[in-house]
């Protein structure tokens, strides 16, 4: 059987693993693939596909508001999935889709997972699925996928909980970097870089990216010490303008973030 | 076991659940395990009891509507939540989460509002209880309701705009969720109704429950008989129509008529009729039945009451009408104003525009001469008064001889 994108990433590369998040539709509607293109060939490891939704509640501004821009533009999971349509022909890297979970229970849970497989996507985020109710209802029709569903962690977390997650998970750990919405940051506090020590202690059979807050060096330079990676979404985002060139976006980002 | 109560998991039928993110679970878990067992002490029964008698001024009157009775030519008795502290049943809410927010240690308070009558409540027990208190409002909303925004102000509590969407309350609760996640640790999260991730709408549906305990105790006391044959009420999210009809429902006697916002028309694109127009979607931590167009995207709702302009409804209420236990009126703008003047003129009774939207449900029912109807007026129409009096020189023209 084909093995998934996101576990062969993880197999040749443990350290400073970089997933970016884009919003699908911004900042034009026609902007996904190309956005995805230059992410790949600029040497992303991992490209998080975002699905914009009128309530993203764990979003801040920014994500908030390149998903309204996305929605005014006419984006829609269908539209998605046809602009994605030969996707795997242009791009080789994982590719995860994030979206809350209305849209997708709206599209159809299992037409939606059939539509990602057909297209090559390799994992799913749904911020506002919990872990338990997806382990009843949604695990056997995501798995039937051959999709990997990624859980987050938290600060708030148990270690119970952490472990119960980790034997379920078998791609990578999305861990939220402190109690936040998404969004800017200069710098993680002390008591954020305990918790990152302290779940990196956990010694977890799966990676771990940080997300959340990554978005200059000093932040990317702190999370990325004490996990696998970081993901970066809302730096990205809020860089990106209409009519603008995106591969220098993309370089600018990489230069911020790495220094 | 009432066929209409919550199971363990938080669900009524196949709505309700608890869809929020990682970062909330633990609150959320905190909450559940602790809101059967701390409700349920005799200490919290004593002093919420107390409160909501000496301080709320409960019970509220059970008033039998002389006049309104002889035009419907039925039995009709007003359940008066205008009549408490603050203005409308919201209190009985709020008073009860302050007290359990205490107990669980929580030292901050947040809450979102629509008309303004659950802030103020809310900023009221803040003050009561010498807690911080932060309400989410949307932009659209403090312009409109300019009076509750500066009685917050003046109770001590932070009043910041929602600002996202037609910044109404949908948006102020995303708002107040988006705070919540920043703050899972010291923070309570007051919900003003029967909505959001379970336990909330048990827990509110419960503390509102003092309505229909009362409304038992009176109606037996003024007509014989604990159960009248029908229950009144309006819903948004639902919580004055919860505490209506809370002990009512397993007796299935008691037929339950509900009104919500219809707006301009439920075919006009400007309503709130989540129970006509709704399907089946998550909202704010709940599945229920969802204002949304095709692809999964909330709608914005209209209605002329700032407190009914919500495009979700309680996952109890999705149930009661897929269970066909409750029937659901949809209810314009019109007819909310032209049963808010009757009522005005022939009870001597300024309602809230929510209130109104009940009230209209009388012209919109047949009843029996016998038949005893019990209609709660939710809140006052003073917040409402800049509406009233736009329509009024209408009124007067068109329609006061036939009130």
């Amino acid at each position: 059987m084909h093995m998934n994108r996101i576990k062969m990433l993880f197999e040749h590369k443990t350290k400073n693993i970089l997933s970016v998040y884009l919003t699908a539709g911004y900042p034009d509607i026609e902007s996904t693939v190309e956005v995805i293109e230059r992410l790949a060939e600029n040497g992303v490891d991992m490209i998080e596909i975002g699905i914009p939704y009128s309530d993203p509640l764990a979003d801040g501004p920014v994500i908030q508001r390149t998903s309204q821009q996305a929605l005014e533009n006419g984006m829609t999971i269908s539209v998605l999935f046809e602009q994605l349509r030969v996707i795997r022909q242009r791009v080789s890297v994982p590719l995860v889709i994030m979206s809350y979970f209305n849209p997708i229970l709206i599209y159809g849970f299992k037409r939606f997972c059939s539509k990602c497989k057909e297209i090559g996507i390799d994992g799913l985020i749904i911020p506002d699925l919990p872990f338990d109710e997806y382990l009843t209802n949604y695990k056997d029709i995501i798995k039937g996928e051959n999709l990997e569903f990624i859980s987050l962690i938290t600060p708030q977390t148990s270690e119970d909980r952490i472990r119960k997650i980790d034997t379920e998970t078998d791609a990578f750990i999305y861990m939220v970097s402190s109690a936040s919405t998404t969004g800017n940051r200069d710098s993680f506090t002390s008591e954020n870089e305990e918790y990152f020590k302290r779940i990196k202690e956990l010694k977890l059979n799966n990676p771990c990216l940080i997300g959340f807050g990554v978005s200059n060096k000093v932040t990317y330079d702190q999370a990325s010490h004490y996990s696998n990676g970081v993901i970066v979404g809302s730096r990205f985002m809020d860089s990106l303008k209409k009519g603008m060139d995106i591969d220098q976006a993309i370089k600018n980002l990489l230069s911020v973030l790495r220094g | 076991m009432s066929n209409y109560s919550v199971t363990s998991n938080g669900y009524y039928g196949e709505f309700g659940g608890a869809f929020v993110p990682e970062i909330l679970h633990k609150c959320i878990e905190d909450l559940k395990n602790r809101y059967l067992s701390e409700l349920t002490k005799p200490d919290f029964q004593e002093e919420f009891h107390q409160l909501l008698r000496d301080y709320v001024g409960r019970p509220t009157p059970l008033y039998f509507a002389k006049r309104l009775s002889e035009k419907y030519g039925c039995k009709i008795y007003l359940k008066r939540e205008d009549l408490n502290h603050t203005g409308a049943h919201k209190i009985n809410n709020t008073l009860g989460q302050i007290l359990l927010a205490k107990r669980m240690g929580k030292k901050r308070i947040i809450a979102e509002t629509g008309a303004g009558q659950h802030g103020v409540a809310t900023a009221t027990v803040c003050a009561l209880m010498g807690l911080e208190c932060i309400v989410y409002m949307g932009k659209t909303d403090i312009e409109r309701q300019l009076i509750n925004v500066q009685k917050m102000r003046m109770l001590g509590a932070t009043v910041v705009a929602a600002t996202s969407g037609n910044m109404t309350l949908k948006d102020a609760t995303n708002e107040a969720i988006r705070d919540w996640c920043c703050h899972p640790e010291d923070t309570y999260y007051i919900i003003g109704s029967v909505v959001g991730p379970h336990p909330y709408p048990d827990m509110v549906a419960k503390l509102q429950s003092v309505i229909s305990e009362e409304i038992k105790k009176q109606l037996l006391k003024q007509e014989g008989r604990e159960n009248p044959d029908y229950l009144i009420a309006c819903i948004g999210g639902g919580s004055n129509a919860a505490g209506t009809i809370y002990h009512y429902l397993d007796n299935e006697d008691v037929q339950i008529l509900l009104a919500e916002a219809a707006g301009k028309g439920i075919d006009s694109g400007e309503s709130a009729a989540t129970i006509h127009l709704g399907t089946i979607g998550v909202l704010h931590g709940s599945k229920t039945l969802v204002m949304q167009d095709e692809n999964g995207q909330v709608t914005e709702p209209y209605s002329i009451s700032a407190g009914l302009d919500y495009p979700g409804i309680g996952p109890l209420y999705a149930y009661l009408a897929y269970t066909k236990r409750a029937k659901t009126l949809a209810i314009t703008d019109e007819q909310a104003l032209k049963a808010a003047f009757e009522l005005t003129r022939t009870e001597g009774i300024i309602p809230a525009l929510e209130s109104s939207h009940a009230l209209a449900v009388l012209s919109q029912q047949a009843f029996k001469k016998e038949d005893v109807v019990v209609l709660t007026v939710s809140g006052r129409g003073d917040k409402d008064m800049e509406t009233y009096i736009m329509a009024l020189s209408q009124f007067d023209h068109a329609n006061t001889d036939s009130l």
